[in-house]
């Protein structure tokens, strides 16, 4: 629990708060990708350079172009025409309390099985490839398949309006 | 194949590169104004008005017909006609013009003045650099900075200069023939008339 | 000698850091190549934009300009101090924190690059295990600068400029990141200072480069292709295409905002090409054995200043591709041919030493780029031009 640390969780804190607390969306939203940079910086203090630097690339650099390119296409960054805050707030804090409450359960409750290791395990990007590969080959191909289905689905829903645009036309 | 046409234009554009170092063709610029480009017989800037001889104030063609300022479309010529008369080159006694200006900020150079003037008193220049800092008088030219000798006029279009002087040489032999025909005639109606006296 | 001229830059830095105390010198080290870093790639930006109007003045059978300095190269320092003079306008109504940190942003992630090139024997400012992946991903953040710029410009042609240049810095990242991928298939990691050690073998005094084995060759025309779209280079300069949208994305910036996106833009070539060079051109090692006395800074900077003449060479040869046409090239050629690449480099790697693998792949990818070639181009129906009217 090193300066450093309590530094970048100030960093990631902020980012998610002003995520929120922002009028306007895509300063929410590069307020996100603060957050998204503080969590990688947080990786790469625990020496994973791996998990850090991917963390970037995907996230800050797809994931937060996409939620932009999502608030731009639509209308979200217009000025709402009601009010920001939704009216069953109550709920929603509740239901946000609750999540919290079930993750801090398990990352406290996994530090209690994790076996107590005084050296970091220097972990190379070849050995998570060939873990990848070996041990958690399931869990690459599904979510490859995933990936694959969402890209195809996006491609289906583009041309699905052109097909249409057509057909009015030869009305 | 794909890809063909770009590594041809590639070849082309490296021989563009390294042959703008040896060959003028492919290296087209003149580098105003240490270096400029001659003009050419048919250029055209500005008019000015042709004297002959040597003086400018006796030897301008111009007699004031103001054909030119009618004639012109901008309407940039403004001459105003003498009270007197001086003799011209055929030896007529003609008008001249006490004021001829022009304001070249107006002139669009379409040469109508030059191709209406039944004396071939007004020519295009080839003079382009004419800017100046006064932007009230500096571009209206009077008939000092108009007038240029006919040697310049060679100078600048010389196949249109040596057609000009062929033709104006042609009427004055021809105003030359006259004047002794007509002269011949008198002398013969005099001695005629004397005749009829004397008898 | 020849050792000492290799290492100067090493020697001297460590010369100036014994100064310090003991303590301070790793830290002292690292701050002296940063601050090396940042002043050379600027000033060789500087004579880039030079080299860049001169050498495009020439293939346009003209002269490029020649009053500033001998031959004038003392125009970057004439367009410097305009950038600086000039007034920073900021339109009213735009996003005044957004507009100003856009292009901070892009310089910082674009000069981030440099960190993990080697730069010559020893040379590298961080020898990251994951050094690849760095730079990727400084690369992957620098296309949000962009859309920032556009965004913040509160100027509806800025954003469709900084939309299509985000879509197609997007669309040629696949493209850019699997034509690396076979280099690390082959070295085994994706650490530049190994893979450009791998490249360092001479056999009959030609090197292991890369670029000279088949998926090398291939993978090294996607990684330019890839390159050029991701820069915004012609002929993929849609984006801030002169002609087209003002200056795109980059429109409503003046004075040193605008000369912070002009730099960005240059050192990111110059980090992509240096990127590229460490992969398939053998980085700082030498093209035959027996010029191997050469200094390595040398062949990286040489091999550097090579790929960007040839950038320059391909904005004045080709005219710019249209968005769709880019995206279609992208999706549609470049990445299937990715795709292959990566199949053809695992039969290379399993297939042994030997003529018979050689002979193999280029048979593959050559077959492979004929046929898609033709259908691409049978795919063009010049016909009759077709009116589309608004309804």
């Amino acid at each position: 629990m090193s300066f450093v640390f309590y530094l970048l969780a100030a960093l990631t804190v902020a980012g998610g708060l002003a995520a929120m607390l922002l009028k306007n969306t895509v300063h929410c939203a590069l307020a996100l990708t603060v957050a998204f940079a503080g969590l990688a910086l947080l990786f790469l203090n625990l020496d994973a350079q791996f998990a850090g630097f991917a963390q970037i690339l995907v996230y800050i650099g797809a994931v937060a172009i996409l939620v932009v390119f999502a608030i731009l296409l639509t209308r979200g960054s217009e000025t709402p025409r009601d009010g920001v805050f939704s009216r069953t707030w109550l709920a929603g804090l509740a239901i946000a309390a609750a999540v919290f409450a079930v993750l801090g359960w398990a990352v406290l409750g996994s530090a209690r099985v994790l076996p107590h290791e005084t050296a970091v395990p220097e972990v190379t990007v070849q050995q998570i490839g060939v873990a990848l590969v070996g041990r958690y080959v399931l869990p690459l191909e599904i979510v490859a398949v995933l990936l694959t289905s969402a890209l195809i689905g996006a491609v289906i829903v583009a041309m699905h309006e052109k097909v249409g645009h057509e057909k009015e036309d030869s009305k | 194949m794909l890809g063909e046409g770009i590594l041809k234009g590639m070849a082309e554009t490296a021989k563009n590169f390294f042959g703008s170092y040896f060959s003028a063709e492919r290296l087209t610029t003149v580098e105003y104004p240490e270096q400029r480009i001659a003009p050419y017989e048919a250029a055209r800037v500005f008019p000015f008005l042709v004297f002959d001889g040597a003086d400018w104030a006796s030897g301008l063609r111009c007699v004031a017909c103001q054909i030119c300022e009618k004639e012109c479309p901008p309407k940039c010529i403004f001459i105003e006609k003498s009270k007197d008369k001086k003799p011209d080159a055929l030896g007529k006694p003609q008008f001249y013009p006490a004021r001829f200006d022009i304001d070249i900020s107006v002139c669009m150079s379409c040469q109508i003045c030059v191709e209406v003037c039944p004396f071939e008193a007004i020519k295009m220049d080839t003079e382009y650099e004419l800017s100046t800092g006064d932007r009230f008088g500096g571009l209206l030219l009077d008939r000092k900075q108009l007038a240029k000798s006919n040697q310049y006029y060679h100078q600048i279009h010389p196949a249109e200069a040596a057609g000009v002087d062929a033709k104006l040489a042609a009427e004055k032999i021809k105003a030359e023939v006259r004047a002794k025909a007509a002269a011949g005639a008198a002398a013969v109606k005099t001695a005629a008339a004397t005749a009829g006296e004397g008898a | 000698m020849i050792d000492t001229c290799d290492q100067i830059f090493v020697l001297l830095q460590h010369w100036l850091v014994s100064y310090l105390p003991a303590s301070w010198q790793p830290a002292a080290g690292v701050l002296l190549s940063v601050a090396a870093i940042v002043c050379l790639f600027p000033a060789l930006f500087a004579l880039t934009t030079v080299f860049e109007r001169k050498g495009l003045a020439r293939i346009q059978n003209r002269l490029g300009p020649n009053r500033v300095g001998p031959f004038g190269f003392f125009q970057p320092i004439a367009d410097g101090i305009k950038s600086l003079t000039k007034e920073d306008i900021v339109p009213k109504s735009a996003d005044a924190a957004v507009h100003f940190l856009a292009p901070v942003l892009l310089v910082i992630t674009v000069f981030m690059g440099f960190a993990v090139l080697p730069m010559g024997r020893n040379m590298v400012l961080v020898d990251l295990d994951a050094g690849l992946l760095f730079y990727f991903a400084m690369g992957a953040s620098a296309e949000l600068a962009v859309f920032m710029a556009g965004w913040s410009s509160r100027n509806k042609y800025s954003l469709l400029g900084a939309m299509r240049a985000v879509a197609q810095m997007i669309s040629y990242e696949v493209p850019l990141l699997m034509s690396s991928v076979v280099v690390v298939m082959i070295t085994g990691s994706l650490s530049l200072t190994k893979i450009v050690e791998a490249q360092s073998q001479y056999t009959w005094g030609l090197p292991h480069w890369y670029i000279f084995t088949p998926w090398g060759f291939a993978g090294f025309l996607m990684y330019a292709i890839a390159t050029t779209a991701e820069t915004n280079r012609s002929p993929f300069d849609l984006p801030e295409g002169e002609s087209e949208l003002v200056a795109g994305y980059h429109t409503e910036y003046s004075g040193f905002k605008f000369a912070l996106f002009f730099l960005g833009e240059y050192v990111a070539m110059f980090s992509i090409s240096g990127l590229g060079t460490t992969l398939f051109l053998g980085g700082w090692g030498a093209p035959f054995s027996f010029l191997t006395w050469v200094p390595s800074w040398i062949w990286f900077f040489s091999k550097l200043m090579l790929s960007i003449f040839v950038f320059i060479w391909m904005r004045g040869t080709l005219p710019r591709l249209r968005q769709d046409q880019l995206m279609n090239f992208a999706w549609k050629f470049v990445l299937p041919m990715c795709l292959l690449n990566l199949l053809v480099t695992g039969l290379w790697r399993f297939m042994g030493d030997g003529w018979l693998r050689w002979v193999v792949c280029s048979a593959i990818l050559l077959l492979a780029y004929a046929g898609m070639g033709l259908a691409e181009m049978r795919k063009q129906r010049l016909g009759p031009r077709s009116y589309r009217y608004a309804e």
